[in-house]
């Protein structure tokens, strides 16, 4: 399995001058092409943290963080600084990195309300400067994966929550890209369209995807291939699906899990 | 519940066969709870002893309207008596089943939070591992299994029930961490001064 995203030891901290949050302690996470992997916690337990640090957004203060098994040129400091040079082409790796191979969905799905459907999941291609038809082309095959062909013309305020994320899934993966973060996903969705949205996720990872979804519902956790569990900024536990002895040998077959 | 209350309910909707009702039991349920042709039989006998339900005359729905069939003709059809339609309509009311809270999970955390709270943050973590990889395996089969509506709502029951244990160990573990802080315990759970590190938790679940 060719690991798409992975991080390793990763210490992350958050320094306001007064005092020193660890939002992060020597967490290791790893996402392989076709899997997908929830972390679940309590609020401020870092889930937030882990997509920031997948999609370059937050550097960590050790550990290293790979995509597609490379990690982004070096750091190097001077009298307490970057240099300039040095952090210019970390911040460049990381653009292209969000450009080609990483699409994220926040929490707040961030869509222009003034674009169609379509041409906000054509978005990510035209500002990377892919000419208006292929970009149109492939923002319909993605759509057609998310079963949103036919919203393709809707203004987005028209939209149900549950369709607006799809667009946003859409917009995520416009472009064969191969990681996908979702942070929270789920949060302003009702149970079914909860579902919904996990099973297209679910989905994207069949389809050869990387997907790593963060989120605080362990029924939504439960359709990853691997749950994660984070406490205090520390992963605490690590659940893979079909590998855990089903202790209830007594319980007739194919009935109660 | 006893099978009986099920049967009562059913035979409530209309005359129904021992085999209907089986049959009928377990596609509403999703087969949840298989149950043999032979229990449903006794059940039938004690529900017409008590006077709760009473064969219709074989006639009414045989086609050959022939007599004297023995008590363990699968065709025999029968029906609710009055007193019968009143308990059905009694049980499905009430929603107090009487049985006393006394859930595994909840036994093991009480026994478990006593002194050492590391140990206890411990067995509380195996615990949640467990309920986590039993939503994971509802979530295959239901991958898997044919989508009907019972289907559905059996999973769904199953899997609200774990999130409200779920839900309960992480309180669980903000009390005891609370507990710790006030006594000044060196066990605060989760804290690097923890006695119970990750690989500890993780090696007694795998004793289990």
């Amino acid at each position: 399995m060719t690991s798409v995203l992975e991080l390793s030891c990763v210490t992350c901290r958050f320094d306001d001058g007064a005092t020193v949050v660890e939002a992060l302690r020597e967490v290791s996470l790893r996402v392989d092409q076709g899997e997908m992997v929830a972390v679940v916690g309590p609020s401020g337990s870092g889930k937030s943290t882990v997509i920031h640090l997948a999609c370059g957004l937050v550097a960590p203060d050790a550990g290293q963080v790979r995509i597609l098994g490379e990690a982004p040129p070096a750091v190097s400091w001077r009298r307490g600084g970057a240099t300039l040079r040095s952090a210019r082409g970390y911040r460049r790796w990381w653009a292209d990195r969000r450009r080609t191979t990483i699409g994220v969905v926040h929490q707040r799905l961030n869509l222009v309300p003034a674009l169609r459907a379509i041409d906000n999941v054509a978005l990510p291609l035209r500002l990377a400067g892919w000419p208006a038809s292929e970009a149109l082309a492939l923002a319909e095959e993605a759509l057609a994966q998310v079963d949103a062909s036919d919203l393709a013309g809707s203004w987005i305020d028209r939209l149900s929550m549950g369709q607006q994320q799809r667009i946003a899934l859409a917009r995520a993966t416009v472009g064969g890209h191969q990681l996908v973060l979702a942070d929270e996903p789920t949060a302003a969705l009702d149970t079914v369209g909860a579902e919904q949205v996990v099973g297209l996720l679910g989905r994207l990872a069949e389809s050869g995807r990387a997907v790593l979804l963060v989120t605080h519902d362990t029924r939504v956790a439960a359709w990853a291939d691997r749950i994660v569990v984070l406490r205090d900024g520390r992963t605490v536990d690590e659940v893979t699906s079909g590998t855990e002895p089903d202790n209830r040998a007594t319980a007739p077959a194919g009935v109660v899990p | 519940m006893a099978l009986r209350d099920a049967l009562l309910l059913l035979l409530a909707e209309g005359t129904r066969h021992g085999y209907e009702l089986k049959t009928e039991f377990e596609r509403r349920t999703a087969s949840i709870w298989p149950v043999n042709t032979g229990q449903v039989y006794t059940t039938l006998e004690r529900l017409q002893r008590d006077g709760l339900v009473e064969p219709t005359a074989a006639d009414e729905r045989a086609d050959n309207g022939e007599h004297g069939r023995s008590r363990h003709d699968r065709r025999r059809p029968y029906r609710l008596t009055d007193h019968g339609r009143t308990e059905a309509r009694a049980w499905l009311a009430d929603e107090d089943t009487g049985a006393p809270p006394r859930d595994e999970l909840i036994m093991k955390v009480l026994l478990a939070a006593h002194s050492d709270l590391g140990e206890a943050q411990a067995v509380i973590d195996g615990l949640r591992h467990r309920l986590l990889a039993r939503l994971q395996r509802i979530r295959e089969r239901q991958r898997r299994a044919p989508d009907t509506l019972a289907a559905r709502l059996c999973s769904d029951a199953l899997t609200v029930r774990i999130e409200a244990d779920l839900r309960w160990l992480d309180l669980c573990t903000e009390r005891l961490a609370a507990e710790a802080a006030a006594t000044g315990a060196k066990g605060r759970p989760g804290s690097p001064a923890s006695t119970t590190t990750p690989e500890r938790a993780r090696g007694s679940r795998g004793k289990r």
